[in-house]
């Protein structure tokens, strides 16, 4: 019931709550983050987060050091406190916690079925793959002509077999039809994490609602931005929207017709939450549309974690570790390539 | 005096020692319930963000402790209650004065056992929430633990409320 869960949620989720918590004390603040915008080299990087929590998994590594090291460890460390998590969580936290993940497996699958299609190797896709989205079978999906290969022989063992069955054609997979099957195996995704997490009921079903509104809506309109131009009819751009969220559905219908960018701002602008974000950006640019919708979600994950007794926090640490994943990247990235004027075009502070 | 329904002559053929020692039961009974309750609340919490900052132990155990008060009210309300039994002979059971007797002590274990039941879970949540708190920045802790204290309180308006309420339990003089 809605309010008294603070008399029994320490029972299964009280240790990993207070877990959670302890991890997120550890994520970079604005005082680390100038720190490493001052680095020179990359052996500067290294040496700055080792007196963080990171310490640890870079230590070992010889110079000369690879960004591609430095951000491989840094989600290795997210990986292994994952893990940890998992673990020791009971059900229904340890399917929370699953559900996380099927957005890295679907990306996961969506990379070696392109890369099979442009003829690389199996075993450097699955290098490249993300980590908490590994899952046993995954080295066979280079086998697979079409989807319905793909879905018989691999995806029916593993947890996103119910995700496939809008998708299934006998078509043979190309470059598009791979990034329509990416964004709808991620639309059901989407639609099936909300009505878990509204089955939760409760402090978890109110924030995550809010959380994974604001990712089907920003989807919405990367969807729309990405495909304006392409041969994506209007109908099959409508049918890749998910099927809540605040644009849920009158916003859809007007995305769906809109063919630049200037519509889609005039579309969104409609609706308070985002009128702030397209507001940042002057006409006719989108490059900062990316990272304003960075720091929206930030905002809102940080706010997660004023609430305590849900299972929300554990969403929000997720998603903000691979934020400073990103932004440890994007930073390495600029200071490998002595760029670092543009630092701070891409950084999303969290506090 | 027996009413005109069958259940209230029913409720007034109860000795009042069952009333009475239903309320013994519950003084202690709910009360550890609510005890046990907060502590674990707040020692799940406190166990799992011990893990990232150590120091935060020994301060917070406060809290556990004024959890456990909350037990040692209602086992010492129990003592108190258990004192005020006395036999009366048979002719005298259903006496009104024994029957207030009974009442007076079973009311007063059930609010003892309540307030403490409450209070208990007052002090846990807010325990585990200290815990989390002083984690993170450890000039929280005071602050906290003043709001502990207020909910503690009120465990002790209960017990205080009890004794009143069981001190004028008396049970009719022995006739010779």
């Amino acid at each position: 019931m809605y309010g008294f869960e603070a008399l029994t949620f320490n029972i299964h989720g009280g240790y990993l709550e207070a877990i959670v918590r302890g991890h997120r004390s550890g994520l970079l603040t604005v005082a680390d983050y100038n720190n490493l915008c001052q680095c020179e080299t990359l052996d500067d990087i290294k040496m700055h987060l080792s007196a963080t929590e990171y310490g640890p998994y870079l230590q070992n590594e010889p110079s000369p050091l690879h960004t591609t090291t430095i951000v491989e460890k840094c989600t290795l460390k997210l990986v292994d406190e994952y893990k940890h998590m998992l673990c020791q969580a009971t059900e229904p936290l340890s399917t929370f916690l699953e559900y996380i993940t099927y957005g890295h497996m679907i990306d996961n699958v969506v990379l070696i079925v392109t890369g099979t299609l442009h003829e690389r190797d199996v075993q450097e896709l699955l290098e490249k793959c993300h980590p908490l989205g590994m899952f046993d079978s995954i080295a066979t999906l280079a086998v697979a002509q079409n989807m319905r290969e793909l879905y018989r022989l691999v995806l029916v063992d593993t947890p996103l077999a119910p995700y496939f069955s809008e998708c299934i054609t006998s078509e043979d997979l190309d470059d598009m039809n791979i990034e329509i099957m990416r964004n709808t195996l991620y639309k059901a995704y989407l639609e099936d994490f909300y009505k878990f997490c509204q089955k939760l009921g409760g402090a978890t079903a109110e924030i995550m609602s809010d959380l994974l509104a604001f990712e089907a809506d920003r989807r919405a309109v990367n969807i729309t931005i990405n495909s304006i131009g392409t041969e994506l009819t209007r109908d099959d751009r409508r049918k890749l929207y998910s099927n809540f969220g605040l644009l849920y559905p009158y916003g859809h219908e007007e995305l769906a017709v809109c063919e630049d960018i200037d519509q889609v701002r005039g579309v969104m602008e409609k609706y308070p939450p985002y009128q702030s974000i397209f507001a940042k950006m002057s006409y006719g640019e989108s490059q900062m549309l990316d990272k304003a919708f960075y720091e929206e979600e930030v905002k809102r994950l940080c706010l997660a974690f004023e609430q305590q007794f849900h299972y929300a926090v554990f969403f929000a640490y997720m998603r903000l570790r691979e934020q400073e994943i990103r932004n440890l990247m994007w930073i390495s990235e600029c200071v490998a390539q002595n760029q670092k004027s543009r630092i701070h075009d891409s950084v999303v502070y969290m506090f | 005096m027996a009413g005109s329904s069958s259940w209230s002559r029913a409720l007034m053929q109860i000795s009042p020692y069952t009333f009475a020692s239903i309320g013994i039961a519950i003084s202690i009974g709910v009360s550890v319930l609510g005890a046990a309750w907060g502590i674990y609340i707040t020692g799940s919490s406190l166990i799992g963000a011990a893990i990232k900052a150590p120091r935060i132990t020994s301060k917070n155990l406060i809290s556990v402790i004024f959890c456990e008060a909350v037990a040692i009210y209602g086992v010492i309300v129990a003592i108190i209650l258990q004192t005020k039994l006395e036999s009366v002979p048979d002719s005298q059971i259903y006496a009104p004065e024994s029957l207030r007797a009974g009442y007076a002590i079973f009311a007063s274990g059930i609010i003892v056992g309540f307030a403490n039941l409450v209070c208990g879970l007052c002090v846990g949540i807010i325990g585990s929430s200290c815990a989390l708190s002083d984690a993170q920045n450890s000039t929280l802790f005071v602050k906290i633990l003043v709001i502990e204290i207020f909910g503690s309180a009120l465990g002790l308006f209960g017990v205080i409320v009890g004794i009143i309420m069981s001190s004028q339990a008396t049970w009719p003089a022995k006739t010779a």
